[in-house]
């Protein structure tokens, strides 16, 4: 089955937070060890960080399909931060990748507890339609 | 190897004669070195070396002492740079050396140790119950099925190196387990023999499912689920249930290409064209299920195939025994009792005694925890609902199934059907809006 987790944190104009180095550097270890040991146990299908929400543009298709492109969000958007998709033999295993994130170490190596939003995959079989 | 063997030219059935042999290959390496990870390592390094090979020099004279020879050479290598790793480490003391021989001596010895039982072994040993069904898939058809760890990959849509992870950590789950390379005692092979059917069903409904709009590029797992299934029963004739999973593989699998439409979109049983039914693969299906029946024990994969087999053999939708499916399926309830069967038997009892009986069945299930809020029901109920005329109904159950199906095609299926019945009921203008009544 296949799943996957959305870190949904990035505030507009918030900008890249201000955490004392030594902070920064654990939570970018945690995030590599993470992806290591998911690549290790066979689960890891992809995982991506996104840029910051100042690089993002809204799009829609104007006259004639011409893109309308928009980059001013109001401050309290909310944008995805970075997603993963795992391929795991139970929702609790996806639940559980989540949890791990989910406490990944922020300032003070605390533990950020982010709420991360996991969603199945339309990729099951379907059955014999009768 | 021999210089200036002769060799003939690669052809489609080369492809299929390297896969077969894979699993033999495996079982004379992994008994001549005791160590079944490293030899099925070194069997797919052959493997690979093969299709790189014999695509242009052609398939040698003897393909099974190629593969064989260039397995140990891989093993030998292995064991070789163990050794040099661990003295300059330690000093090696006899007794931890494993063998080594010069492999042109090995060779003819090893040919003598070939065992029929090999693949059978390899199987059981794939199919262990200390594996998750996704890494017993997948060492599956690498080790007994001779694919390569990119095809796997390729089939299962998720990256080379994750599928490579997954089939190192099975081997270790199996290095682990202690298991020896031998074939598992009669009792113990009854016992475990239903894991490894179901694995082998789980390859061929992956399959089944993802030739959905598929591109020609993926693997078609529902044959290989079918050859290895083939294997299986040429290696145990007797077993019925072996038998009769063949069977409901073929029998399913012959209504394969009407079961979707140009788009790629799901047609259901009912409003297949018939006429594109593979026949041969349901008179196969068929006569294997008559012997298998034959035989006096009948099991879950039987009774499968026998409910398969009965809408193979009606000409026409309306032609459909179902008296017989609902027996068929108050077997199935007693032999193999499971909410998915309970729901299928609620249809087969709408099919003959109507579809509110059908309905009542479905209520009973509201209680069971397994199957409440589960969206199948909800995809039953609807299709009952439209039977019995009522379609506002039906289009409510359909569109709840519709939210929670993981499936992209059935949502697509599930979405249509209930917009299909609102185009052709919808209620008058006037009623439409509650608020204006």
């Amino acid at each position: 089955m296949k799943y996957i987790l959305m870190m949904n944190t990035m505030r507009a104009g918030a900008g890249v937070p201000a955490w004392p180095k030594a902070d920064l550097q654990a939570h970018i270890a945690f995030m590599l060890n993470l992806n290591r040991d998911l690549r290790d146990s066979g689960e890891l299908v992809q995982a991506e960080g996104l840029s910051f929400p100042d690089q993002a543009r809204q799009v829609r298709a104007g006259k004639d399909g011409v893109p309308i492109t928009d980059g001013v969000f109001p401050e309290s958007k909310e944008f995805l931060a970075g997603f993963w998709i795992v391929d795991v033999d139970s929702p609790d295993r996806a639940y559980a990748i989540a949890a791990r994130i989910s406490a990944a170490p922020g300032p003070g190596g605390a533990p950020l507890n982010m709420p991360i939003e996991v969603r199945p995959i339309m990729s099951a079989p379907p059955p014999e339609m009768l | 190897m021999t210089e200036a063997a002769s060799t003939s030219p690669w052809d489609p059935a080369s492809e299929h004669l390297l896969r077969e042999l894979a699993p033999q290959v495996l079982g004379v390496i992994a008994r001549r070195f005791r160590d079944f990870p490293s030899a099925e390592d070194a069997v797919q390094e052959a493997l690979l070396a093969a299709f790189r090979q014999w695509p242009r020099e052609g398939v040698p004279e003897n393909p099974r002492g190629w593969l064989i020879h260039v397995a140990s050479r891989r093993m030998t290598d292995m064991v070789r740079s163990e050794i040099a790793r661990r003295d300059r480490e330690t000093v090696a003391t006899p007794e931890d050396e494993p063998a080594v021989e010069p492999v042109d001596k090995m060779e003819a010895e090893i040919e003598a140790e070939m065992d029929p039982e090999d693949t059978l072994i390899l199987l059981f040993m794939c199919c262990h119950p200390a594996l998750s069904p996704s890494s017993a898939i997948a060492l599956t058809l690498r080790a007994v099925g001779g694919l390569t760890t990119a095809e796997i990959a390729n089939a299962f849509l998720v990256p080379e190196a994750t599928m490579a992870q997954r089939i190192s950590r099975a081997k270790q789950s199996i290095r682990a387990s202690g298991v020896p390379f031998r074939a598992p005692a009669p009792q113990e092979r009854g016992e475990r023999l239903p894991a490894v059917l179901r694995v082998l069903y789980l390859i061929f409904s992956e399959g089944y499912a993802s030739s959905i709009g598929a591109t020609l590029q993926r693997l078609d797992l529902a044959r290989e689920a079918i050859r290895l299934t083939r294997s299986t029963r040429a290696l145990l004739p007797q077993d019925a249930e072996v038998a009769g999973l063949l069977a409901l593989m073929l029998l399913t699998d012959a209504r394969r290409r009407a079961r979707t439409g140009s788009d790629g979109e799901l047609i259901p049983l009912d409003q297949q064209d018939r006429s594109l039914w593979d026949q041969a693969e349901i008179a196969e299906g068929t006569a294997l299920l008559t012997l298998a029946l034959s035989k006096g024990t009948v099991g879950l994969y039987q009774l499968q195939a026998a409910i398969a087999a009965v809408h193979d053999e009606a000409a026409r939708p309306e032609d459909t025994d179902w008296p017989q499916i609902l027996a068929l399926y108050e077997l199935l309830l007693r032999v193999a009792p499971g909410p998915m069967v309970t729901l299928n038997h609620a249809i087969a009892v709408a099919m003959v005694h109507g579809p509110a009986s059908g309905l009542d069945r479905l209520q009973a299930l509201d209680g069971d925890e397994r199957l409440s809020g589960h969206y199948r029901l909800s995809a039953v109920r609807a299709h009952l609902f439209e039977m019995l005329g009522d379609f506002q109904q039906a289009i409510h159950h359909y569109r709840t199934a519709a939210a929670g199906t993981t499936s992209l095609p059935e949502q697509n299926y599930l979405i249509a059907q209930a917009a299909r019945l609102d185009d052709a009921h919808k209620e008058p203008p006037n009623r439409q809006a509650p608020s204006e009544s």
